[in-house]
């Protein structure tokens, strides 16, 4: 009887959003009196942080500092139409439609300050902290603030926009069954290294090391607190967690933290995130979804070092002491 | 059923109510006083979202009668911001990026208070042991650890 030790290895693609009745998000920007944006959408932060993104991103495409938009996510009944955050499709799929609206919203910026400073929309540009200016004459400018205390109360016009991102359902051919389920894949790479008790069945996880391409990292700190939590996750779902244990056997699912399984800030695995970016050819600025697919490649990587360090392959999760002293009889048996 | 008074401090303000015999601290703070920073994860002690400070201990407001509290000075981590200034904790916390969801935050914030009021520079073991009776679905722990040890050492940096 020993504790034996294994390295595993797993590379996973994973698609951003998804195809079941087409794929579709919704977004409406609009200037407030005073040249704030406001961004109002159905999509929901569930903590990833989807409102700075689409402050950035909508900052960006107008051409304003962040902090001059404000994003309203309060109400599903009432807001522009959304599928929902899950998927991993947050940010590619309402950034898109943020940098439709916005873009839409920008024009009609660029017109009313244009009639105002008497020259064409095409000869403005912005400059990044609140200003429009004539390209190539830059002392000739106006305020965004001017502009939309303009467009409201003299020009009776709205500095708004309507953005609309669909990726429409894709049916397989009949022939052949080939279809397009997603326009953008995600990657990743976990290597997880292990040590398993062959005596208890029980398995620490030593180090696990990821690799995750994620297109363009939009927020690197929130994208890399993204995938630190969902490396720990992984592991959790690989280790840990069910509600049905004897599938599909009710006995002995939990009903409560006490009886759901999470490992705790004293069963960490030393960790380690790298981000390769590779922009996407139609993510908002170059990103895709790093949410769902960051807690995948650990799943696999820990059931391949399981096997490597004790020859049993695990194929039901989570692979608890029990599922392994199991395969290690059965194994002995024969 | 009859009201029972309860009179204590919360954050250096005096409180008094009248509540239903058997409500808890959690439920009286936010649904009578109106706190809401004590969160309700499970309501059965076992996630320390709703974690208080009762007369510098450590406490589950989920577990504590509100009427045991009369006279007990209890702090919240709605109360640890002075003057618009955040809190050495909750400053690190925002700058290692140590919360997502955001839901056991003020837990694992009171936790960590007790730490350091007790243990002003802990190791990284003694963070861990502190904080193991909070449960955080999203951050994998590690960056919480983290602001903790950052708090530590800004504390220190102030100390000396
Ligand atoms: S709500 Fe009190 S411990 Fe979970
Ligand atoms: S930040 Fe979501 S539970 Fe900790």
């Amino acid at each position: 009887m020993a504790i034996r030790r294994g390295r595993g290895v797993a590379a996973i693609n994973y698609p951003t959003g998804m195809n079941l009745g087409g794929d579709p998000t919704q977004a409406l920007v609009h200037s407030t009196p005073t040249g704030n944006f406001m961004v109002t959408l159905s999509s929901v932060d569930l903590g990833q942080g989807m409102k700075q993104i689409m402050a950035q991103i909508c900052a960006e495409t107008i051409g304003v500092p962040t902090d001059r938009v404000v994003v309203d996510t309060a109400d599903t009944d009432t807001g522009p139409h959304c599928m929902g955050t899950f998927a991993s499709r947050g940010t590619h799929r309402a950034g898109n439609a943020v940098i439709q609206a916005a873009r839409e919203a920008r024009q009609v910026m660029l017109e009313v300050a244009a009639e105002e400073l008497e020259v064409n929309a095409s000869d403005l540009e912005t400059d990044g902290q609140g200003n429009i200016l004539v390209k190539g004459a830059p002392q000739k400018s106006i305020s965004i603030f001017d502009v939309a205390l303009s467009a409201h109360f003299k020009r009776g016009r709205s500095i708004s926009g309507r953005g609309m991102f669909l990726i429409p359902r894709s049916y397989p051919e009949k022939e052949t069954g080939a279809m397009k389920p997603s326009t953008c894949y995600a990657h990743a790479c976990t290597v997880a290294e292990v040590e398993v008790d062959d005596e208890t069945g029980e398995v620490t996880v030593l180090t696990v090391k990821n690799v995750f391409e994620i297109g363009r990292a939009l927020n690197p700190k929130m994208v890399e607190q993204q995938l630190v939590g969902g490396s720990w996750m992984g592991i959790s779902h690989a280790l840990y967690e069910t509600t049905e244990p004897y599938y599909p056997n009710r006995d002995h699912g939990g009903t409560d933290f006490n009886q759901y399984l999470m490992p705790g800030p004293g069963d960490l695995a030393q960790t380690e995130i790298i981000v390769l970016e590779r922009p996407s050819a139609d993510g908002p600025y170059g990103a895709k979804g790093p949410g769902e697919m960051c807690a995948n490649p650990q799943i696999p990587a820990v059931a391949n070092a399981v096997f490597d360090a004790v020859g049993v392959r695990i194929d039901t999760l989570p692979i608890t002491p029990e599922r392994i002293l199991r395969a290690l009889k059965a194994q002995a048996a024969n | 059923m009859a009201k029972v008074p309860v009179q204590f401090t919360l954050n250096g303000s005096e409180k008094a109510e009248f509540i239903d015999s058997g409500t808890t601290l959690l439920n009286a703070l936010r649904d009578k006083i109106g706190d809401t920073s004590p969160k309700g994860g499970c309501h059965q002690g076992t996630c320390g979202a709703c974690s208080v400070i009762i007369d510098g201990e450590l406490r589950l407001s989920c577990l504590t009668l509100a009427e045991t509290c009369n006279g007990a000075a209890i702090t919240t981590t709605s109360g640890l911001a002075e003057g618009g200034v955040l809190h050495p904790l909750q400053r690190a916390f925002l700058d290692t990026f140590a919360t997502q969801c955001g839901f056991c935050t003020p837990g694992m914030i009171m936790a960590a208070k007790v730490l350091l009021d007790h243990t002003p520079n802990p190791s990284r073991d003694e963070v861990v042991e502190a904080l193991s009776g909070n449960i955080c679905r999203c951050t994998g722990y590690e960056p919480i650890i983290q602001a903790v040890l950052t708090a530590a050492r800004a504390n220190s940096q102030n100390a000396a």
